[in-house]
């Protein structure tokens, strides 16, 4: 996982409440054993038409923010199916950072796990950034995790707040697996423990 | 020193598998059963064999194919899709590698993976159980805690057996007094996130109780549970009781004689203390909901079937009524419209919802001696195998066919675009799946959820219909 400290860039403005994975990457785009390729589809059915032109009114089809960082949506961002397919397509993509009010929890999860870092801001300052934005491509914005701000293009300072646990390993750009099998030997008598405390729990053989 | 603060189901279940608590909170969380399916794991197994490691407990573990596969098709037959035919096969190259007990296609025990898992025993109360699909919430019916994950995170459990993770805040949904008739768990569940919202559950875990889900067969529990992430929420829980313990007897991977009453009596101390207390608190009385209809893109948007299409206009919040007028617009209504005259091209009876036996004869009682209206295309398409037959032996297909309704093979099918089985741009659909998203059931397609009986009442009428006049 690539590591996440500072990162400035353009930001595309979304103004949409509950923006599902659906929307994010259709279903049919699942069938991948992939990671990557999937930027393509991002948002599909928002980007193209049904004859697979492009929608020109919709953000990311248009010049200044077809190099995009950084997104601002509204509330309940990424609700709907688990499927990290849509942190993928957003990272393929280029977005590295999501500004929203509040992000589905599956969804929160499955960005930390690819490097994308979720900001959780107030609607009103959603809304301010989302008028930043509006400016295009000169409007540049900040998103430090070390100091914990987002910056905007006139220079105010936003702080947010982070699991300080998820910020290390996003600073880090740490493997999360790698760390857990430090716990193995805990892990290991916690399933004794468990034998011996519960030995009527079946195990799933002889399929 | 002992916990003497009164805990909830969640509590108990939670602190049962917390191996390890980090300074900051986060936990290292033991993972019963890992349910394994061929959408969200390719990545993850191509990981673990990159790192070099291996699946650190197959015997908790359970892998089907049920999103992708075709369920119109002969089963021996090669899938003919062929990007649906590769992740098939890497499903079943990674379970050999890794020795993942597996249900093939061809195996009368395959179904959807949040049906087989209660139904082969697998999912047993008190167990922490996730899955890589965020419907995992079904198995909580269990007295589980059951949530979805994303593919990195069934990496982690391959590997580790665990998760890192934080408590979820408490939720407890009472649903009191009793059900009228035509009413079902799937009009309960509707009601509840037209009440909470599709964020309403967010950061928590719901506990379902009160008179009217506790008077819920085993399948009505599954399909209340299954819908709570329709509600944003981490997992939702019902105690389990005896209609639990009555279902679970016998099944295939269940504890069998003494183990069983073990089981049972270690089961009995899983619901919450007295005093308990929870975050949130919402309550709703079972004899004020009707069947219940979505109307728009998302679960919250939902009204009884006597309900007219809202006004977008009559919304004072802005970006609410942004909202609503792209619902009314994409699902192509208008404003003051009654439900019922809403016409439908198809109707879709399956998912990990609504797709049991229970609602299989729901949709036949509703089907018997009448006909699909004409231009209806209406598909019934069963959880699992075993439920297939076991529909057949009762002859609830024949009623089915005979009254017009494609009978079809297990699997995800019309739930989510990704198989054959799709709406076309522009049509309507009666679904008793979970989602009605744009695009969920194909490009363009409109999505209206209900409940199986109200399902077979559409495709009967050729219309969105009150089942109530049908019984
Ligand atoms: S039936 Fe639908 S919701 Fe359930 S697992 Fe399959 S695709 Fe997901």
């Amino acid at each position: 996982m690539q590591a996440f400290t500072t990162l400035t860039g353009v930001a595309a403005p979304l103004p949409l409440a509950n923006v599902d994975t659906d929307k994010i990457i259709p279903a049919r785009f699942l069938k991948t054993i992939k990671r990557s390729g999937l930027g393509v589809h991002l948002f599909d059915t928002l980007r193209y038409d049904e004859t697979g032109a492009e929608r020109p009114e919709f953000v990311l089809n248009q010049p200044q923010y077809r190099k995009a960082e950084i997104l601002i949506a509204h509330e309940n961002f990424g609700c709907g199916s688990s499927r990290e397919h849509a942190p993928w397509a957003l990272l393929d993509f280029g977005i590295r950072c999501v500004i929203a009010p509040d992000f589905a929890d599956i969804f929160h999860n499955n960005c930390f796990k690819n490097g994308i870092l979720p900001v959780r801001l107030p609607r009103e300052v959603c809304d301010r950034l989302i008028e930043d934005a509006k400016l295009g491509g000169n409007a540049r914005v900040t998103v430090d995790l070390e100091r914990q701000v987002v910056v905007r293009p006139s220079g105010e300072e936003i702080p947010f707040n982070i699991d300080p646990f998820r910020r290390g390993l996003m600073l880090g750009g740490l493997d999360d697996i790698g760390q857990t099998l430090q716990h193995a030997p805990a892990i290991d008598s916690f399933e004794g423990r468990e034998k011996s405390e519960k030995p009527w729990m079946p195990e799933i053989s002889g399929v | 020193m002992p916990n003497t603060k009164p805990r909830t189901l969640f509590d108990k279940v939670w602190d049962a598998h917390v191996v390890e608590q980090l300074p900051d909170g986060t936990c290292v969380l033991y993972i019963d059963r890992h349910l394994v399916h061929e959408v969200t794991s390719p990545q993850a197994f191509e990981g673990l064999r990159m790192a070099g490691r291996r699946v650190r407990r197959p015997e908790g573990t359970i892998a089907v194919v049920d999103h992708n596969i075709a369920t119109d098709s002969d089963r021996t037959q090669p899938i003919v899709e062929e990007e649906s035919r590769i992740q098939v096969e890497t499903l079943e190259a990674n379970v050999r590698e890794f020795g993942v007990p597996y249900f093939p296609v061809t195996d009368a025990r395959q179904g959807i993976v949040h049906v087989i898992g209660p139904e082969q025993g697998i999912s047993l109360p008190g167990f922490t159980i996730v899955c890589g699909d965020s419907h995992t919430s079904t198995h909580g019916a269990m007295g589980a805690l059951a949530f979805g994950i994303g593919t990195s995170e069934v990496e982690h459990v391959l590997a580790t057996q665990t998760l890192l993770q934080k408590p979820a805040k408490n939720m407890l949904v009472r649903v009191d007094g009793v059900l009228g008739t035509g009413c079902t768990a799937k009009d309960i569940v509707l009601a509840i996130i037209g009440k909470i919202g599709t964020a309403g559950g967010t950061g928590h875990v719901i506990e379902f109780g009160g008179e009217a889900i506790r008077a819920l067969d085993m399948a009505g529990r599954l399909t209340v549970c299954n819908m709570s992430i329709e509600a944003g929420a981490r997992a939702g829980m019902i105690a389990p009781d005896d209609t639990t313990f009555a279902y679970i007897k016998g099944r295939p991977f269940a504890p069998l004689g003494e183990a069983f009453d073990h089981a049972v009596a270690y089961w009995r101390t899983l619901a919450a203390d007295e005093g308990a207390q929870y975050d949130t608190v919402v309550v709703l009385d079972a004899a004020e909901i009707a069947p219940q209809v979505t109307w728009g893109t998302n679960p919250e948007a939902v009204l009884p079937i006597t309900g007219v299409v809202p006004n977008p206009a009559d919304e004072a919040d802005e970006a609410k009524r942004v909202q609503l007028e792209r619902m009314v617009s994409y699902m192509n209504l208008t404003p003051g419209q009654r439900l019922t005259d809403l016409k439908i091209d198809v109707v879709f009876i399956g998912s990990c919802t609504n797709s049991r036996i229970e609602d299989i004869r729901a949709a036949a009682a509703v089907a018997k001696g009448r006909k699909v209206a004409p231009g209806v295309w209406a598909l019934v398409v069963p959880g699992s195998g075993l439920i297939k037959a076991q529909a057949e032996a009762e002859g609830l297909d024949v009623i089915l066919k005979e009254a017009g309704f494609e009978w079809r093979e297990a699997g995800c099918s019309m739930c989510l675009g990704m198989n054959p089985d799709r709406l076309k741009p522009g049509q309507r659909s009666a679904s008793t799946s979970n989602r009605n998203f744009e695009g969920r059931q194909g490009p363009g397609g409109r999505t209206h959820l209900c409940s199986p009986a109200m399902a077979a009442a559409a495709a009967v009428t050729g219309h969105l219909a009150d089942v109530r006049e049908l019984v």
